[in-house]
């Protein structure tokens, strides 16, 4: 089945099978930074952004998104390499499996969010599991970031 | 310092969150075969047959390996140093099967769908034994795990498996029985921890492929580099050095990774295909078929005087290792030799216990390893002990626990499976930590509990803890360091950064001893044809071990440098002066950049590739210390506990790069919530596991995680490069121990099972009214 999508503001044409998922759609036309870490929409590792909004991408057919805006990590360079740098102020790195995912969502919810507190920033984010850091150091970067209007 | 103990955000951290290709699963060639592993429907049987003929006919299916491909030869997956402290009980694959997940066979196809479609069409006949489920009840069992004949301990590990023991240990200082006798007052308790799952974020994978010198390409999300290659070489009876063992990125370990997960099974099908393969195991198979924390009984008998003198500790420990054993007897004598020391001065102590085989899911390396299970026991039993004292807990640790310049005899008996170390505290701040975890948690108004309406009752508690910094004499960190023109350097380490930030610390010692900036060292790691040996990522050895051996080759680096630096400037080597970019003669005007120096050497004159390569391997492992304070709020009504902050002490030497320290220390604090709160693991009565993905097994959300203070004590180690010691294990000890001293605290309930789940306290705190 034919499927067009528009990846990071591209047309792209995709011909997938009826049960393929949008995360298997993306990695094998190579957008790696679309990485698989359940298989039960549990843990964010492979959100993406459709139509602004994040998605598990392992959740979502490919078939049912005919027309839609699909946005990795590749279509947000600037704004990842800027989250990245506060990020890398705080140590909040670690192994990093996690962080595009994160990065969209974070994009995402500063689209969405006029001045978001520390809990509405937790609870937007709450499905963006991480084993690594204990959290804590991730939100304070987030806030250096949201503060960064440059 | 300009490069160390100064804030460095990591090397890889950028790249990765603009999403470069890094992890070993971004490395699968397009025309990889697909791996899917069929798995045991039984905690234990004997496979009768397998009838493959369906399977094999269908199209896009390669191959299909089970048993009788291959020779009977045992081995451990453990990932450790060799001969290993592990039994060799595992084959590639075996005729029996012996937890519901245990690997029956592999298929390789040209997809997943057609793998998995193979899978669903093999039809496996099998003689189900009766399973051993509670390991209590494992010792001298009818049904012995392991029947077969071939399997050995490499050394006395106390190997019984007709017995269904995996390994067994004894040790004691003094007559433990008789002080007990002596002491004015005893406590004895048994408590139980569970089968914590690591929840790395990457699942396990491997990919594999022979290059185009015919040899065999492993890209391997490993914590054991080195160990992998040795142990597909011993497993598969295939020559060593025609094995690569790549460590890409690794997304998480906490010791998950530190055994061996597919790696086999994917260098099987390549040899036997020729074709590049790939095998990526489901978040299920990560639950269910990868490793656990060992789930132990501790039984534990602490004595004292009424003054509070600790005077004896006794402790029985069961661990249970599931089906294989893996990391059997050390996770368990951690449990006693990390733990044990902190109260240094009691008359006897006696430790001892036996690692018995299950048919659960095998357990292995998780941080903290044996340690947080071993100071969950101690640690609650000093407060109860305390409690029957009426005796300050506070107080009655900062006078027994240990102080600087303090030992212990535990350290020269009890090592990582065989003889320990002995050796001084030459930086202990556990005083300091205490002192300052108590301002930070505001202690003293708020132990042990306030009511803060008619059903939250808000309480603090503590622990204190410690780790190592490596094996000694056991664990071997290398490191080379390499000039090119320009005067930038390469720094290659086979120690193994999987998310913690290795290569980020190694490559600021070195522009420390170098005198040169991080930019300026580029590291590459964990490669086995091109970076040095290491042991790899595990037992808190990186920055102590790895690190000085990093430390040691840049010491060399510079020696070789003044050397070239006097032989441009025509002088003796100790007339030079270096400050990291120049070279200057004493006396004189007469200097050289290393910028020019580097050029000189790579085109114009005394040509040559400087390059040094250094090997450390450490000679004590001095711990790491902390104290961990929780503050709770208690819901009597429900049961739920809710932690609203944790302050953490800890002194772990001079942090290399301090963020980096803190991300290592309260990643692990929030692990231990989990561990303490929310991580329950539940069989079925038929042995599977049914808290098998991130709904059924709760870890730590962000909404859960407390508000985290984390400081450390200045503290110098004189054997760490420069003045560090290790980092990474410390953390996840105390919060088990410190939040059940909490509900202590709050309700007058001690729950001595992990994890202390809302139906547990609520059971316990109902028992207790009723019982008033």
């Amino acid at each position: 089945m034919l499927v067009n999508l528009y990846v990071n503001n591209v047309l792209k044409k995709y011909h997938v099978q009826a049960g393929e998922f949008l995360l298997d759609t993306l990695r094998n036309d190579n957008y790696i930074s679309v990485r698989r870490g359940c298989d039960s929409t549990s843990c964010g590792v492979c959100t993406v952004l459709i139509e602004g909004k994040p998605v598990p991408s392992c959740s979502v057919l490919t078939i049912r998104l005919e027309g839609k805006h699909i946005t990795t990590v590749e279509g947000i360079q600037e704004e990842a390499e800027k989250l990245a740098h506060y990020f890398g102020l705080e140590g909040a790195d670690q192994c990093g499996f996690c962080n595009p995912s994160m990065a969209l969502t974070v994009y995402a919810m500063k689209n969405e969010l006029k001045n978001p507190t520390l809990e509405t920033i937790k609870a937007y984010l709450v499905g963006n599991l991480c084993r690594c850091t204990g959290y804590q150091a991730q939100h304070i970067a987030i806030l250096h970031y949201l503060e960064d209007r440059s | 310092m300009k490069s160390v103990n100064v804030i460095t955000p990591s090397v890889d951290g950028k790249g990765l969150m603009m999403g470069k290709a890094g992890y070993t699963n971004d490395y699968v060639l397009k025309n990889a075969l697909i791996i899917k592993v069929l798995r045991s429907p039984h905690p234990f049987a004997k496979i009768v047959s397998i009838d493959d003929e369906e399977a094999k006919k269908l199209t896009g299916v390669e191959c299909i390996l089970s048993h009788k491909d291959f020779d009977r030869r045992p081995f451990t997956r453990a990932g450790q140093g060799y001969p290993e402290p592990s039994p060799h009980d595992k084959f590639v694959f075996d005729e029996y099967v012996r937890y519901v997940g245990d690997e029956v066979l592999c298929v390789a196809a040209i997809d997943e769908v057609t793998a998995e479609k193979a899978l669903s069409l093999i039809k496996v006949e099998y003689e189900v034994l009766e399973p051993v489920l509670d390991f209590e009840k494992a010792m001298n069992n009818v049904s012995v795990i392991h029947p077969e004949p071939e399997i050995h301990e490499m050394f006395p590990i106390g190997f019984e498996p007709k017995k269904n023991i995996s390994a067994s240990y004894h040790m004691h200082i003094g007559n433990v029985e008789d002080t007990l006798k002596k002491c004015e007052v005893v406590i004895k308790e048994s408590f139980y921890t569970q089968a914590q799952a690591h929840s790395m974020m990457e699942p396990h994978a491997v990919n594999t492929q022979f290059d185009y010198q015919n040899r065999l390409i492993i890209y391997s999300a490993t914590q054991t580099p080195f160990h992998v290659r040795r142990i597909i070489s011993q497993a598969l009876n295939y020559p060593i050095s025609k094995i690569r063992v790549i460590k890409p990125r690794v997304g998480g370990g906490f010791g998950g990774k530190q055994a061996i997960h597919g790696e086999i099974i994917a260098s099987a099908v390549t040899i036997k295909t020729g074709k590049p393969a790939a095998l990526v195991y489901t978040r299920k198979e990560v639950f269910e078929s990868s490793y656990t924390r060992h789930p132990m009984r501790l039984d534990i008998t602490v004595g004292a005087d009424k003054d509070g003198t600790l005077k004896a500790i006794d402790c029985y420990v069961l661990s249970d290792t599931g089906a294989y054993g893996e990391h059997a007897l050390t996770v368990f004598m951690v449990a006693g030799s990390k733990v044990l020391p902190l109260y240094n001065k009691v008359d006897s102590v006696r430790f001892h216990g036996h690692v018995v085989y299950t048919n659960h899911t095998p357990a292995g390396a998780f941080r903290g390893y044996g340690a947080i299970q071993g100071n969950f026991a101690l640690e609650s039993a000093v407060d109860i002990l305390c409690n029957k004292l009426g005796m300050d807990p506070i107080l009655f640790r900062q006078k027994n626990m240990m102080k600087e310049n303090e030992t212990s005899p535990i350290f020269a008996i009890m090592g990582e499976g065989t003889e320990g170390t002995a050796m001084m505290m030459e930086t202990c701040k556990l005083d300091y930590c205490v002192k300052r975890g108590l301002e930070l948690i505001d202690w003293n108004n708020k132990y042990p509990s306030k009511k803060i309406n008619d059903h939250i009752v808000r309480s603090v508690g503590m622990a204190i803890a410690m780790q190592g910094s490596g094996i000694p004499y056991i664990d071997m960190g290398s490191a080379t360091i390499k000039l090119n023109d320009d005067g930038f350097y390469n720094l290659l380490v086979g120690a193994t950064d999987i998310g913690q930030g290795s290569d980020t610390i190694l490559a600021q010692i070195a522009a420390e001893e170098l005198m040169t900036s991080v930019d300026k060292m580029i590291p590459y790691s964990s490669d086995t044809d091109l970076t040095p040996f290491d042991t790899g990522a595990y037992a808190s050895s990186t920055t102590f071990v790895s690190g000085n051996a990093v430390l040691k080759a840049a010491k060399t680096m510079k020696n070789k440098l003044i050397e070239e630096a006097a032989n441009a400037l025509n002088c003796a080597k100790e007339e030079i002066g270096f400050d990291g970019e120049i070279f200057n003669k004493v006396n004189s005007t007469e200097s050289i950049t290393l910028k020019e120096l580097s050029n000189r050497l790579y085109y114009n004159s005394d040509q040559k590739q400087l390059m040094v390569t250094e090997s450390y391997v450490g000679h004590k492992s001095p711990p790491p210390f902390m104290a961990g304070f929780a503050e709770i709020d208690l819901d009597t009504e429900t049961g739920e506990v809710k932690v609203n902050k944790y302050c953490s002490v800890v002194d772990c030497g001079v942090t290399i790069n301090p963020k980096l320290a803190k991300g290592q220390v309260e990643g692990a604090i929030v692990q231990g919530l989990g561990m303490a709160l929310y991580e329950d693991v539940v069989y079925t009565a038929k042995g599977k596991l049914i808290t098998n993905d991130f709904m059924s097994y709760r870890i730590p959300s962000r909404m859960e995680t407390p508000e985290l203070i984390t400081e450390f004590a200045e503290s110098n180690e004189p054997s760490g490069p420069f003045g560090a010691k290790s980092v990474g294990e410390i953390g996840i000890d105390t919060p088990p121990a410190a939040i059940m001293n909490a509900i202590y605290n709050a309700c007058g309930v001690r729950i001595k099972s992990l994890p202390a789940t809302p139906e547990k306290i609520l059971m316990e705190l109902r028992r207790k009214n009723h019982e008033q």
